[in-house]
């Protein structure tokens, strides 16, 4: 296995403290070296004052969204090599506010996010021919979104205008109208129905490449728009 | 007015567990994590919800755990499991052999657990390796392995606890032969100062070790971590184990649309330098592709590692060996009064492990109230940033 000297530019914010600024470490990393790894790596060997989110290691968690070169990302899935870069610069999302170092204060996320109501377990739609346990109603598995922020960091929009609703919270709101599961979807649609609803969107569909999980926000936004356009004409020609 | 404050050091499963017990019960509740929640072992295990059966026939004590904190979970958690029970694989005579006793020892212990020929086994879990045997149907789930402590968190946090991520320990200050305060480091602000307290619980799992050590106790736990590696794709339902004597690479735990594939066993001295050994990787491959053969194939997602807090003398060499039951220490037994730890156990366990240490705390601080948490819905995750 080969390794190498990798640099990273780190985000570094204290409160109190001086102006944000870019601090360079040294790392030594290998093919497996992931970004969250040389972070900790960071953390243990050389300065165990930075703080950063973390849990799951493996993408399902959504705790370690940040941004890796200028992109929206999950440290724990970005292997440094692969990033090719001989330098890495590390910073916390945007349109969030920074409690200190890579670490963002989410609870502006889950204001919008709950607003939905979305239920986090679905039916499970893999191997559908596959035979339900007996005991078992059906095969259940958590929702694809991990709640990780990263549309929101990504979203051209929601920088511009923090009134915006904004991708993940109007990606919930699609899988309660597309599957209510015993929810009324009728309210959630009025609420999206605005200008900081689902038409602030520009279609930039930034969220969609930001997204670790294949929720595609950006597509769920627009299948919002069209129930809404349904539902106008439906009313339009009262039925 | 709350007539004792405990204060909490580590921010995983048992520590949020511990905060929403000792909150209940009447106690004001401080607890401090040097990093961010469940960044330690915590949100990095498989996410096996534990029937039980995968320690019924060695390890009885700890399957019995299993079986009864899995039932509390479900009716005080729910939302947090993906609840498709699980399958213990027979892929060879002689484990198809063992699985007799297997469900015998899984009814011992009070594990529902049913044999399925091979036909039914198959149309249950179509990708399953066509060797296959038989299977036994036992109550495994998937958790969602950060957002499920979270909910103790966020429950804690609602009746009151206070919860500090980014406060790191870095000095125990005692009076007399009693640890009065702890003093901490704000890792937002890099100020420093101390937090007082009645009763201090080191509740940090594989570090548990290292903070006994600055009280200058010996707590005798062995971080011993396991690789584990998740492939895209969901290629089974139900928990997916094999029927054999716990070993490496033996369990698919399918998690939102990924499969998680572990484990292997090691012990090291230090839980924040692990390390990633490829060769351990590949094993999860191969081990994995015979359960399961479309693991071979699947595209990688990630692989890490995580550190098992085992109780354990020095000297353990695997980890394997070592029960998977969990212990609450009292440090009187060494001279310091005020500083308990609660160690081992894993993250089926929590709520029971929290049980423990507040019957504990309460009994050393003469508070004698029983444990609410059985049957108390906890909120969801997200009221931890409402």
């Amino acid at each position: 296995m080969t390794e190498r000297d990798i640099e990273f530019k780190v985000f570094r914010y204290k409160q109190g403290g001086a102006a944000p600024a870019h601090q360079t470490f040294t790392v030594r990393c290998d093919e497996n070296t992931t970004v969250l790894v040389a972070l900790q790596d960071i953390r243990r060997d050389q300065d165990g004052t930075l703080i950063l989110r973390h849990s799951c290691h493996h993408a399902s968690c959504g705790t370690c969204g940040m941004r890796i070169n200028g992109r929206e990302e999950l440290a724990c899935v970005v292997k440094v090599f692969e990033l090719g870069t001989p330098t890495v610069v590390v910073e916390p999302m945007r349109n969030m506010p920074v409690i200190s170092d890579l670490v963002v204060d989410m609870e502006p996320f889950y204001d919008r996010f709950n607003a939905a109501g979305m239920p986090f377990i679905r039916e499970s739609e893999y191997l559908e021919e596959a035979e339900v346990a007996e005991g078992l109603e059906t095969y259940m598995r958590c929702e694809n979104c991990i709640e990780c922020n990263l549309c929101v960091s990504a979203c051209p929009i929601m920088g511009t205008d923090p009134t915006y609703i904004g991708p993940a919270a109007l990606a919930a709101t699609w899988r309660v109208v597309e599957e209510p599961r015993g929810l009324d979807s009728r309210p959630l649609l009025d609420w999206v129905d605005s200008q900081n609803g689902c038409w602030r969107c520009h279609v930039a569909y930034e969220c969609n490449e930001a997204c670790p999980s294949g929720v595609l926000p950006g597509d769920k936004i627009m299948s919002l728009r069209r129930e809404l356009t349904k539902r106008k004409f439906r009313r339009l020609f009262g039925r | 007015m709350a007539p004792f404050h405990a204060v909490i050091i580590g921010g995983g499963g048992t520590g949020a567990a511990v905060a929403h017990d000792l909150t209940l019960r009447g106690m004001k509740v401080t607890l401090v994590e040097r990093g961010e929640l469940t960044s330690g072992t915590t949100g990095r295990h498989h996410g096996l919800l534990h029937s039980g059966a995968r320690y019924a026939v060695k390890d009885k004590e700890s399957a019995v755990e299993c079986i009864d904190e899995n039932t509390i979970l479900r009716r005080i958690a729910p939302g947090s499991f993906e609840l498709n029970d699980g399958l213990f694989v027979a892929l060879t005579d002689e484990e198809a052999a063992y699985s007799h006793e297997l469900v015998e020892a899984c009814h011992e212990c009070g594990i529902p657990a049913r044999r399925l020929t091979r036909e039914e086994a198959l149309a249950r879990e179509p990708n399953l390796n066509p060797a296959v045997k038989l299977a036994v149907q036992v109550p495994d789930a998937t958790m969602d392995a950060m957002r499920m402590p979270l909910r103790f968190f966020a429950t804690a946090k609602h009746n009151g606890a206070t919860i500090k991520p980014y406060h790191e320990v870095v000095d125990f200050v005692r009076r007399g032969n009693a640890v009065s305060a702890i003093r901490v480091r704000d890792h937002t602000s890099n100020k420093e100062y101390e937090i007082g307290g009645d009763i201090f619980i080191n509740a940090g799992g594989a570090w548990s070790g290292r903070i006994g050590a600055m009280v200058g106790v010996d707590v005798p736990i062995r971080p011993s971590p396991g690789v584990m590696l998740a492939v895209y794709g969901r290629l089974c339902n139900m928990v997916v184990n094999r029927l054999h004597a716990s070993g490496d690479g033996d369990i698919i735990v399918p998690q939102r649309a990924l499969s998680v594939i572990g484990t292997s066993s090691w012990v090291v001295e230090d839980p924040d330098n692990l390390g990633l050994p490829e060769d351990h990787i590949q094993m999860m491959v191969k081990y994995g592709s015979e359960l399961v053969p479309a693991v071979r194939t699947a595209k990688f997602r990630a692989a890490w590692s995580a550190a098992r807090p085992l109780i354990g003398p020095r000297g353990a060499d695997t980890g394997r060996e070592l029960s998977r039951t969990f212990k609450c220490f009292d440090h009187i037994d060494e001279g310091v009064e005020g500083f308990v730890t609660i160690t081992g156990g894993k993250a089926t366990t929590l709520r029971g492990m929290a049980e423990t240490t507040a019957n504990v705390v309460c009994q050393k601080l003469g508070f004698p109230v029983p444990c609410p948490t059985r049957d108390y819905v906890l909120l969801p995750h997200t009221a931890y940033y409402a």
